[in-house]
């Protein structure tokens, strides 16, 4: 237990081998083993870990490796506080589910990922295997982390390995600026959560987490005014929009679909996005007293999973159908937390990546079987080509869309009947969301495995059958058609199969007979230890249970609808999109409008490109001309001066201190002309004068004496 | 016969070194200037000669054939200097020698 340091170490050496050495040494097996290889050690640590956990007593558990920030004295609301900061990392349930899902599928992930980047360079390889071992070493400290600072690390980490990871075909210009796209509006979301921390400080005096949740539960819960603590949990919360990819900071997530496959399954599905969840339940009881702020987080979420799923019913590129229904169902867990059902959209976290990367490998497996092929319209009829790729992939559709026993359906049926509870608006939303959930999931899985075959075509012949396994193809070779992808990325895909279906099962709801593990596991981490403080919190929670109690009945009731509209997407999308494609057609063409409406994304893109981007290139243009006229004005203006200065003192030189000298000669030479007559050069004049100086001489001589 | 003094030989002397002068002063033609340094050079040596005679002492003879030797020497470096003269100016007119001023 006093090793969960380990855990997120052991990726980072991982990160720093393949960084430093693997770029320029190491084969393509040689760089797989070391990131498949640390990340392999640390599930195994992460696995026992969790064992110990539900073996001991005490659901907390904490290291502190090294003081990072000795105690600073800062000004807090009760006076000065220290500001002091540990590199602490704790193992509660909630971290330690975390820990699972990221070490668990991160290692699925490598695993396939040496498939499918099989046809990068080696220094490609270690350098997109560097990435994503960097990317695990933050998650797991995000997860970790026991205090706001060191989830912030993990936090901003996870946001450079995503930029990182998008844009790693940094050749192509749609992807370097999808990953730019993805790390601005990311930033946004950071302003926010380093505002809430700031302001958690200020407030409570730490950072660690459960004292900052003992300080909360100490204060009264903000009903009435927009207080404090409302204030945190609003700016928190603006950060887990931007991570989490909710409105208005969605837009980033679809663009991130220019990254590797396997990046968009590990770090925009299953893991990274939901670090803004994750977020929220940290902080749950700061969120459970900010009522307000739930409100908004509710509706915020409602909202989200209802727009990204309509978006997702038109779009035609198979990963961007996946990345909206990402966004959608991240809304589903921000409904879940916002109607103070933390459980369940932990819950819902932990199932949805299960069955999300599963998603998103297969699609992968598709993508790299029709040799780089995204758009679904060329697809069709890969049924027969890629069997396993095929029912592992059908797993995964109906465990999204909400189809018993299937992972999905508990963790939705849960959040939907907590909805249900507490705003029946909203449930409505999330109702239709889950139909248009497995309408767009099956028409995905219509689309690609269905019908005929409309790719292109290709040669046959050389002995490979379309069906075989071509474990020798790495994307070198002339395309031989669709067929079904190597072990090491199959065997991902029935692991994560299992993963979506028997991951539900920890959270059997009460009226179905089961005990509701997973809730009661990670109650702990929601509530605050002390329970003479918790009183407030621990009556609500009873209440909650006591709701839960009496409407059995009506949970059934709810089960049977939501699974009656989930069967409802399923048939009609199976309606339009095999037994009678005409027919979509003529919807499309009725619709044309609405179609074209959700075929842009509602136009958001254009209204932020009209309005955020313009106005801040227009507002860094005119800031730039501002430097151009005023500030480089005022340097060269004060350049002007002094070669004005300098021009008058030369003036002053060349006039008066030259003139004073030159006058002095000019005085010398202009006295000295009448002498200078004197100076005839004729030696006879010399001569003659000579001589009248000695007459004189002689004649003064004789005379004198 | 009216004998012939130290004196008539101081008159002689003043008189040709007065011709002598004269003609430094007046003649424009350096080669006659020159000349006239002669003239003036031997004026002295009468008197050096006359004295001698006077005194009865041989420095007087002996200083005035130094004199000679001098001259002779004079003589050659001034030619000399005449002659790079005439080249530079192709005239020996001592108008032309005026460069020596500022």
């Amino acid at each position: 237990m006093d090793v969960i340091w380990l855990i997120p170490i052991l990726p980072g050496i991982g990160a720093a081998v393949n960084g430093l050495l693997g770029i320029r040494f190491f084969s393509k097996a040689q760089s797989a083993a070391v990131a498949c290889g640390s990340m392999g050690l640390a599930a195994a640590l992460s696995i026992y870990a969790f064992v110990q956990l539900l073996g001991s007593e005490s659901r907390v558990h904490d290291v502190v490796v090294a003081t990072w920030i000795p105690a600073i004295a800062l000004e807090t609301v009760d006076g000065i506080g220290a500001f002091a900061v540990d590199w602490a990392f704790r193992l509660d349930p909630l971290s330690g589910m975390m820990i699972l899902v990221v070490s668990g599928i991160g290692l699925l992930i490598h695993i396939y990922s040496t498939s499918y980047m099989h046809g990068e360079s080696d220094a490609g390889y270690a350098r997109f295997f560097c990435y994503l071992n960097l990317f695990c070493f933050f998650m797991l400290t995000l997860v970790l982390g026991a205090n706001l600072l060191v989830m912030f690390v993990g936090w901003e980490g996870v946001g450079l390995c995503s930029y990182l990871l998008i844009g790693f075909w940094y050749q192509k210009q749609s992807a370097s600026d999808a990953g730019k796209k993805a790390f601005l509006v990311n930033r946004i979301g950071d302003w926010g959560f380093v505002l809430g921390i700031f302001l958690i400080f200020f407030t409570f005096g730490t950072l660690d987490f459960r004292e900052v949740a003992a300080g909360a539960a100490a204060m009264p819960i903000e009903t009435a005014e927009f207080g404090v603590i409302s204030l945190i949990c609003l700016f928190l919360f603006v950060g887990a929009t931007g991570k989490s990819a909710q409105i208005p900071l969605y837009v980033w997530l679809p663009d991130a679909m220019e990254g590797p496959t396997p990046v968009s399954a590990l770090i925009h599905a299953a893991t990274m996005v939901t670090a803004g969840v994750y977020m929220v339940c940290r902080n749950a009881v700061l969120f459970t007293h900010a009522p307000m702020v739930m409100t908004i987080v509710a509706v915020i979420g409602g909202v989200t999973a209802l727009m990204a799923a309509s978006i997702g019913l038109t779009q035609t590129d198979i990963k961007r159908v996946l990345a909206y229904s990402t966004v959608s169902q991240l809304g589903y867990m921000f409904l879940a937390t916002g109607v103070g059902a933390f459980a369940a959209g932990a819950f819902h976290l932990m199932t949805h990546a299960f069955f999300k990367a599963l998603l998103f490998l297969g699609s992968g497996s598709v993508i790299h079987a029709m040799n780089d092929e995204q758009d679904m319209r060329h697809m069709g009829g890969l049924k027969t080509f890629m069997p396993v790729t095929f029912v592992t992939m059908l797993v995964g559709t109906l465990a999204i869309a909400g189809i018993p026993p299937l992972a999905g359906f508990f963790s939705k049926d849960e959040i939907l009947f907590q909805t249900f509870l507490h705003n029946r608006v909203l449930w409505i939303l999330a109702v239709a969301t889950a139909g248009m959930t497995a309408f767009y999931m099956f028409r995905l899985m219509a689309m690609t495995f269905y019908g005929e075959y409309r790719g292109p075509a290709w040669e046959h012949g050389e002995g490979h059958d379309a069906g075989e396994d071509h474990s020798d193809h790495d994307g070198h070779g002339a395309w031989h058609g669709p067929h079904e992808s190597p072990t090491a990325m199959t065997g991902p895909l029935m692991a994560l199969a299992v993963g979506a279906i028997v991951a539900g099962f920890v959270g059997i709801p009460a009226a179905l007979g089961g005990g509701n593990a997973i809730e009661h596991f990670l109650e702990p981490s929601f509530t605050v230890e002390a329970t003479e403080e918790a009183g407030p919190v621990a009556e609500a929670a009873g209440e909650a249970e006591e709701v839960h109690e009496v409407s059995h009945a009506a949970e059934l009731g709810l089960m049977a609808l939501s699974i009656l509209v989930a069967l409802g997407g399923i048939a009609l999308a199976h309606r339009l999109y095999i037994r009678r494609p005409e027919l979509a057609e003529a919807w499309r063409a009725r619709w044309a409008g609405a179609h074209r409406l959700l075929l842009n994304k509602y136009y958001v893109d254009e209204l932020y490109q009209s309005t955020v981007v313009r106005g801040t290139m227009s507002g860094g243009r005119g800031l730039w001309r501002f430097d151009g006229r005023v500030v480089d004005g005022a340097v060269n203006g004060t350049g002007w001066l002094t070669l004005a200065s300098s021009w008058c003192s030369q003036l002053f030189d060349r006039y008066v201190v030259d003139g004073a000298v030159n006058l002095v000669g000019w005085s010398a030479s202009e006295s000295s002309f009448s002498l200078r007559r004197i100076q005839t050069g004729l030696i006879q004049n010399y001569a003659l004068v000579m001589l009248l100086g000695v007459f004189v001489f002689v004649s003064i001589y004789l005379l004198v004496r | 016969m009216l004998e012939i003094t130290t004196t008539h030989y101081l008159v002689l002397s003043a008189a040709l070194f007065m011709i002598g002068v004269i003609g430094v002063m007046v003649r424009r033609n350096i080669i006659i200037i020159f000349m006239s340094i002669e003239l003036m050079l031997n004026a002295v040596n009468v008197n050096l000669v006359a004295f001698s005679q006077q005194w009865q002492h041989v420095v007087g003879q002996v200083f005035a054939v130094f004199v000679i030797a001098v001259a002779a020497a004079e003589a050659a470096v001034g030619l000399g200097i005449i002659l790079a003269f005439y080249r530079n100016k192709e005239t020996v007119n001592i108008d032309e020698m005026n460069v020596m001023r500022w």
